[in-house]
């Protein structure tokens, strides 16, 4: 093997506790730093301690609606403003919530830095609520959620939490919202949750690139060390059982030529012990080459799908663990039959010794691939720090996934996966034989 | 490996180095760009063939992206499944793409394994097998991809749009293909277009990365320099021939959400214009990400947001001017809100549109989206497979100093240039204008 070009020094070490430097503030806030000169670009990545799960099903929605609107104006600034001063140095920064927590960020030349944690400080500390703007911001999303009715992978997937999770769980609910909810959110509602929700406690950040870390936490310092805002807590989420039974459910998407169907299950949960070798099973079951085994089955011999892949969501409550795939209308019940054989499949065999080297060596080798970009260091840094996984777990990785068994993989399958107790949401064209049009198909 | 073979008289590439970028062209006509960058322990390999959707005719539209699928499905020394599989296990991503102008295959892997991507590459260019068994399976997995993108108004709105827009140049139809021609495609058109147009005289191969690029040309020079240059290529002689009048279409589909596109006829990216329209595309709709992964910015500050979002007559709009070989489209598009009609959009986008054509834009506008393409270069410059990407996309509408220069042409550009390319090219008579109305449903 050749020896790579030395004496450039920098980003072929894993980052670790020798390269990440962390903070910890008395208003409960988390900074960590990572210096790369590589390029003259800085990437913030963060998250703030709210989401849709703390937003009731009657007003589902209002988390994001919130944090579109935290964009829109602040005591300092217009959305105008604030959207002039971003783009005029060619930079994107963004506050949007997600399920558990809100994600916030930025990309920008280093020359930029400033501007940006000044932006993000303004937007998440101080923002108006203008009234017009919130009206622009609903009408958007409105017309968006027209939008996910006229789209079957979004409604294949709407209607697949809502068969996963119990009603009460937040889970179940859309974090977009509905007509009805967010035609229902005033502008109090915005504010209220703001309030309650929005503080320092919990948050993280991580700047990653072209800026000395001193520099960096002095900065970020600044501009949110004084920084309080909510100290409400969370209520802890409800049971997600596993089902026992097959729940399934077909959503009509009139004058549609493709059916997305999604079938799956409550997955582990990123800190679960289970996690990794779950992870690896995914790995195994729709990612490896092209989407592992099912890509083999369904789309390389069924030749039925463009796609049909398996992704593990983790995350910081239990997360789903589902298979995706795009067939014709025709094919589905086929493509269901073939997508359970390979979940059966997974329960009662243990993968072999090959399968499981390469499905490791994917997962470790593809990590430099990973961690190339500053966005991809922040965001593994960002997790490293939510899920308490330590700051030497890039550099553990190669270990921890290398030990896992055959065993662990089996027993984790058998834990979350069923061939025959599942959710199975399918959405499509109304007459499926009708909107059968390939010559081949059946054959 | 197969690559040993009996002695080969020595060749000499013909090489020229150039602000850190090596350009050779091997005795069998490949060329070859290679690109050092140390920031990370990774490297990027592409093979470029100049074969698109553009390059074919009625009958066999699609060829060029299915034969694409079937260069994953297998030779002799890699066969089906073996690419994907040999990359993933060495910690590598791979993927094809085709698109008007090209048709393009990579690998990203960790830098010490690029060897496998170079002979991966040198022999599917020319010993695919197109085994009917899977030219078959493939079909149903093409026609199921176009059934996808038909789940997609913008899709169906789109494909109306550019058939409406040439009326002659293979630009007419998406890469897919119709659906008619995905049918009854032949495995006999599929490899007769891959003898046609896969030899080293016709692809540009490219590299970024960890790498000491004149050893990596050696390494290049022997695993591509035993297949030989294919027949003379068919000159392609379609020319559109100029539009006289504005074109309009519609598209009736489900849904309750309307659409409208306006494509405008805009040059090739040779064109001294189309540095102008790159900076009039950013004023109008904001600045493009400058790649096919996406990315960008937002464009809440353009001034076709502030005339159809801000004014809550749409929900969105965006520009897309593509680098092209020949003449193609400067795209305008809009989601129109709920309770506005595509016609009281396209108003308030002519409005504006206007505006522009009547008064050269101020010297600060210019400047920003000077600004925004710079910024967008140094995020490029983090990924390997970014850069491999323009390296080798812009050999295929020009050459590699297109992309080089990029920023100093634009850094050229005057309040002028923008006033007058406004006024010569979004004129109503080069454009094609499509509605997408939803049939309201109950």
């Amino acid at each position: 093997m050749k020896t790579e070009k030395a004496g450039s020094g920098h980003a072929s070490s894993i980052p670790g506790p020798d390269t990440i430097q962390r903070r910890e503030y008395p208003n409960g806030m988390v900074v960590l730093v990572k210096e790369n000169f590589s390029s003259p670009v800085v990437v913030i990545d963060g998250v703030l301690r709210f989401g849709s799960v703390d937003v009731p099903r009657t007003q589902a929605g209002l988390a994001g609606f919130t944090t579109d609107v935290l964009m829109r104006g602040t005591q300092r600034r217009t959305f105008q403003q604030i959207y002039e001063e971003i783009e005029s140095v060619g930079a994107a920064l963004d506050v949007s919530a997600g399920l558990n927590v809100a994600g916030f960020g930025s990309k920008s030349l280093a020359e930029s830095l400033p501007l940006m944690i000044d932006l993000l400080a303004d937007v998440i500390q101080h923002p108006t609520f203008p009234e017009a703007e919130v009206e622009k911001v609903r009408g958007e999303i409105l017309t968006d959620i027209d939008e996910r009715a006229n789209d079957t992978r979004r409604m294949a997937s709407l209607t697949f939490r809502e068969l996963l999770y119990p009603e009460a769980h937040p889970y179940s609910a859309s974090a977009t919202g509905y007509v009805e909810t967010i035609r229902a959110i005033g502008r109090d509602d915005l504010e209220r949750f703001y309030r309650e929700r929005v503080g320092a406690g919990g948050m993280i950040a991580t700047i990653v690139g072209a800026v000395k870390a001193d520099e960096a936490f002095g900065r970020w310092e600044d501009a949110f060390g004084n920084w309080a805002g909510a100290t409400s807590h969370r209520s802890p989420l409800p049971a997600a059982p596993r089902l026992s039974d097959v729940r399934r459910k077909s959503v009509v998407v009139p004058g549609k030529t493709q059916s997305d169907l999604i079938l799956g299950y409550v997955g582990p949960r990123r800190t679960d012990p289970d996690y990794f070798p779950a992870a690896l099973g995914n790995t195994v079951l729709g990612v490896f080459g092209l989407y592992g085994r099912l890509g083999a089955k369904v789309r390389e011999k069924g030749g039925m799908a463009y796609y049909s892949y398996s992704s593990l969501e983790g995350g910081l409550g239990p997360g789903a663990w589902n298979v995706m795939a795009g067939v014709s209308p025709a094919n589905v019940e086929r493509a269901v039959e073939l997508v359970r054989g390979e979940i059966r499949r997974m329960c009662n065999a243990k993968i072999p010794a090959k399968e499981l080297a390469d499905n490791k060596a994917y997962i470790t080798g593809t990590l430099p691939l990973r961690l190339e970009t500053n966005d991809g260091v922040a965001d593994r840094i960002t997790d490293m720090e939510l899920y308490g996984l330590g700051l030497d777990y890039l550099q553990k990785y190669s270990d921890t996934v290398n030990a896992i068994t055959a065993q662990q993989v089996q027993a984790a399958a058998q834990k979350y996966l069923d061939a025959d107790a599942y959710a199975l949401a399918i959405a499509g064209p109304a007459n499926l034989q009708s909107a059968m049009t390939e010559p081949a198909a059946g054959n | 490996m197969a690559a040993k073979t009996k002695k080969r008289p020595a060749r000499r590439p013909r090489i020229a180095v150039r602000d850190g970028v090596l350009k050779a062209t091997l005795d069998n006509g490949l060329t070859v760009i290679l690109k050092e960058n140390h920031n990370a322990p990774v490297a990027t390999f592409w093979c470029w063939y100049r074969v698109g959707s553009g390059h074919e005719h009625s009958g066999i539209t699609g060829v060029s992206h299915w034969v694409e699928h079937m260069l994953f499905k297998g030779t002799r020394k890699y066969p089906e499944r073996a690419v994907d599989q040999l990359v993933s296990r060495e910690g590598g991503v791979r993927n094809g793409f085709t698109w008007l102008d090209f048709t393009t295959y990579f690998e990203t892997l960790p830098a010490g394994k690029i060897d496998l991507a170079l002979d991966i590459e040198a022999d599917r260019m020319v010993n695919a097998v197109f085994a009917p068994k899977e030219v078959d399976s493939e079909r149903t997995v093409i026609i199921s991809e176009r059934q996808g993108n038909e789940n997609s108004p913008h899709f169906l709105l789109g494909e109306v749009l550019q058939a409406s827009a040439f009326l002659v140049h293979g630009y007419h139809h998406e890469t897919i293909g119709h659906l008619c021609d995905l049918q009854s495609m032949t495995r006999g058109d599929l490899y007769a277009h891959y003898r046609t147009y896969y030899a080293p005289n016709n692809c540009v191969a490219v590299a970024v990365g960890a790498f000491e690029a004149k050893d990596l040309l050696r390494r290049v020079d022997k695993a591509f320099g035993r297949n030989k240059p294919g027949p003379a290529l068919p000159v392609t002689t379609s020319v559109e021939p100029e539009q006289r009048g504005e074109r309009r279409v519609t598209v009736e589909g489900d849904g309750t959400t309307a659409y409208l596109d306006m494509a405008y006829r805009v040059p090739e990216a040779r064109h001294p214009d189309f540095t102008p329209l790159v900076v009039l595309d950013a004023i109008l709709a904001g600045a493009s990400g400058l790649s096919m992964f996406g990315g960008g910015t937002t464009n809440a500050s353009s001034r076709l947001y502030r005339a159809l979002v801000d004014t809550e007559l749409a929900a969105d709009v965006s520009g897309a001017l593509v680098p092209t070989r020949d003449p193609y489209l400067f795209t305008l598009g809009a989601t129109v809100r709920q309770g506005r009609t595509p016609a009281e959009v396209e108003a308030a986008l002519d409005a504006e549109l206007q505006k522009v054509i009547d008064q050269p834009p101020a010297q600060a506008e210019v400047d920003k989206a000077i600004r925004q393409a710079r910024a967008q270069f140094a995020y490029g410059s983090e990924s390997v497979t970014h850069q491999g990407l323009w390296y080798g996309f812009s050999e295929m509408f020009a050459d590699y100093t297109w992309f080089e220069n990029y920023l100093d042409r634009l850094a050229q550009v005057t309040v002028d240039d923008v006033h007058r390319v406004a006024r010569t090219y979004l004129a109503r008579s080069r454009r094609t204008v499509g509605h997408y109305t939803p049939k309201r449903q109950g």
